[in-house]
């Protein structure tokens, strides 16, 4: 007789490479049946039940659809949606309204160093903590020391640029952080300079796939810079432009870390820059109401949801289209 | 080539040095504060150049936050975990969905992308109250452990495998008796260390600046990373923003001295990860 760690070796050759593939893919389903499939599953369970955590699962009530019909008309809820929507619009949509022309502009001919030198300070903002930069504007917004408001106090005044910024002067020094009409825009001013680069990147890639023979026969044709960028340009990048908006769209309604930081964890004064991600994040582990914020949860994830296909019907249909016939 | 008129390109230039300058101000003004003394940081007209208080300032972060190089360790801990970690999954799931042909292969590949629709904030609540069943509040693990194979990666580096590694290689290996993870491990892994770089450089940066997730798992000071600990500082010590911004300097330099020398590979390597999500 054979020995049976040697049958077994033999047996295990020929098997392993039938069986290798299933071994090696397992961790991911694992890890996601654990930690990513279970815990939606608990969320939707949760968001029925009434539960305060500290009592341990004993103490969960079935409450049925309760937390969601709070939700539905509790003010708090709805103003956080609309926070979260208002930054949505003016924090994302000036990303992409600046990040295209830039691209553009970065796409002609430029030394490729320099190109590269600003691309790359573009760039940097994305890749640096949203904690950190948030502090660092922080101390920007300053209300009398800020050095925003000493810039636009400086322009307000200075005999050369005071017939632009002169208009201003009424309203210095601006209280970013601690009046309610002024949080919105400091904190979309953050995300704005955050992301603004990445986008640049995502647009300047998809510009450097257009051969350079497109535009130069445009330019024989005619065109001039406006005609390049809107009819050459735009068009080719929509697939990307998509893409880039759908990511803004599941980003920035999802937007935390910036708010929360920039208005200490509350909010702010009269909740102007409270998200529904920092409601969710209080009712959650402030007010330890996990039912209530689990059910957020998946409001907000019904609303990721809506938005991402309006904007697939708005911009995605004909995208994608137009790719398929290419 | 018709050269563009003087005008217009110099128009041009000034409009992207004006971008620039605005987009690195905030870091250089970030490293003004940190040198500045505390009364001269509120003066008017502002320092716009380096102080001398960097010394005072450095006591002053120390006094406020005496973990400052515990947490700064547990963020280098817990980004090189989730790093070696998500390479080592990643690359093995890629390897197999790239190089194999085998039963329900496709509706595995299609699960796993649908995986990446959802929403990170859906789970929150649930991956809380998981990490205390588990025991791991205030553990570097429950950090990186739920995501070690993530989709994400794993599609990148099927997407690599498959344009990299030439299958005819695999099956030489495989006459001469290989086993099906040494192929991978002698022979995938060395041949595919840029796909690995790129996602490196993503997880690795990814985890570092990681806040929400470690804000909801991290209790106590000492198991705080940098930017939960950062975030504490500013409840108590709200004047002295020297202190901080020292702190948020350190926080931030060590990805700032890799991005001033890898510049290049780095955004290459997030524009990878972003047009391989398409």
């Amino acid at each position: 007789m054979s020995n049976p760690l040697g049958l077994w070796r033999r047996w295990w050759a020929r098997r392993q490479q039938r069986y290798a593939p299933y071994l090696f893919i397992s961790p991911f389903y694992i890890l996601f049946f654990a930690f990513g499939l279970f815990p939606i599953g608990f969320s939707l369970v949760l968001s029925f039940h009434s539960w305060r955590a500290v009592g341990g699962l004993e103490t969960m009530r079935w409450i049925g659809l309760e937390n969601y019909r709070f939700l539905l008309t509790d003010p708090w809820f709805w103003q956080s949606l609309g926070n979260t929507l208002v930054l949505l619009v003016i924090s994302g949509l000036p990303q992409h309204l600046i990040a295209l022309p830039l691209a553009f502009l970065l796409n002609r001919r430029l030394p490729p160093r320099l190109r590269h030198l600003y691309s790359a300070s573009y760039f940097f903002p994305y890749i640096t903590s949203t904690v950190a930069i948030s502090l660092v504007f922080g101390t920007i917004f300053g209300l009398h020391y800020g050095i925003l408001n000493q810039l636009l106090e400086y322009l307000a005044s200075a005999p050369w640029s005071r017939w632009l910024f002169g208009w201003l002067e009424g309203y210095l020094p601006i209280n970013w952080l601690g009046k309610a009409v002024y949080i919105k825009p400091a904190i979309a001013i953050v995300v704005l300079w955050h992301w603004f680069g990445w986008n640049t990147i995502l647009y300047l890639a998809g510009l450097q796939t257009i051969p350079r023979e497109v535009f130069e026969a445009a330019k024989v044709d005619g065109a001039n810079v406006w005609h390049e960028f809107w009819h050459i340009s735009l068009p080719l990048l929509r697939p990307i432009i998509f893409f880039a908006v759908t990511m803004t769209i599941i980003g920035n309604m999802q937007l935390f870390d910036e708010p929360f930081i920039l208005t200490g964890g509350t909010g702010g004064p009269g909740r102007a820059g409270m998200t529904v991600a920092i409601y969710l994040y209080r009712t959650a582990f402030e007010w330890t109401q996990m039912g209530v914020a689990a059910a957020m949860s998946w409001l907000l994830f019904v609303s990721i949801g809506v938005l991402s296909l309006l904007n697939y019907l708005l911009l995605g249909r004909a995208a994608l289209a137009r790719r398929g016939e290419e | 080539m018709r050269r563009r008129p003087l005008p217009g390109r110099l128009l041009m230039y000034l409009l992207l040095s004006l971008v620039a300058v605005v987009t690195v101000f905030p870091f250089y003004w970030m490293f003004i504060l940190a040198t500045q003394a505390p009364a001269e940081i509120f003066r008017t007209p502002p320092h716009l150049w380096f102080g001398r208080s960097g010394a005072e300032n450095y006591h002053a972060l120390i006094r406020a936050l005496p973990t400052f190089w515990r947490n700064m360790w547990n963020s280098i801990y817990v980004a090189i975990m989730a790093t070696l970690t998500t390479l080592f999954f990643c690359s093995l799931g890629g390897y197999a969905f790239a190089m194999y042909d085998f039963k329900y292969k496709n509706q595995l590949f299609a699960l796993m992308i649908a995986t990446m629709m959802i929403p990170p904030l859906l789970g929150i609540v649930p991956y809380y109250i998981m990490m205390s069943w588990l025991g791991w509040i205030d553990k570097p693990r429950a950090l990186y452990v739920p995501s070690m194979a993530s989709a994400f990666g794993i599609f990148l580096l099927r997407q690599y495998i498959a344009a990299a590694v030439p299958r005819e290689l695999l099956d030489a290996a495989r006459i001469d008796g290989c086993s099906e993870f040494r192929i991978y491990w002698n022979i995938v892994l060395p041949l595919i260390r840029p796909g690995l770089a790129t996602l490196g450089i993503v997880t690795f940066v990814g985890s570092w600046n990681n806040f929400l997730g470690a804000l909801v798992v991290l209790r106590s000071r000492e198991a705080y990373t940098l930017p939960v600990a950062l975030r504490s500082l500013q409840g108590l010590y709200t004047t002295d923003w020297g202190a901080i911004m020292l702190g948020t300097a350190l926080s931030i330099l060590p990805i700032l001295v890799v991005f001033l020398f890898a510049s290049r590979r780095i955004i290459a390597a997030f524009a990878a990860g972003a047009g391989l999500k398409q």
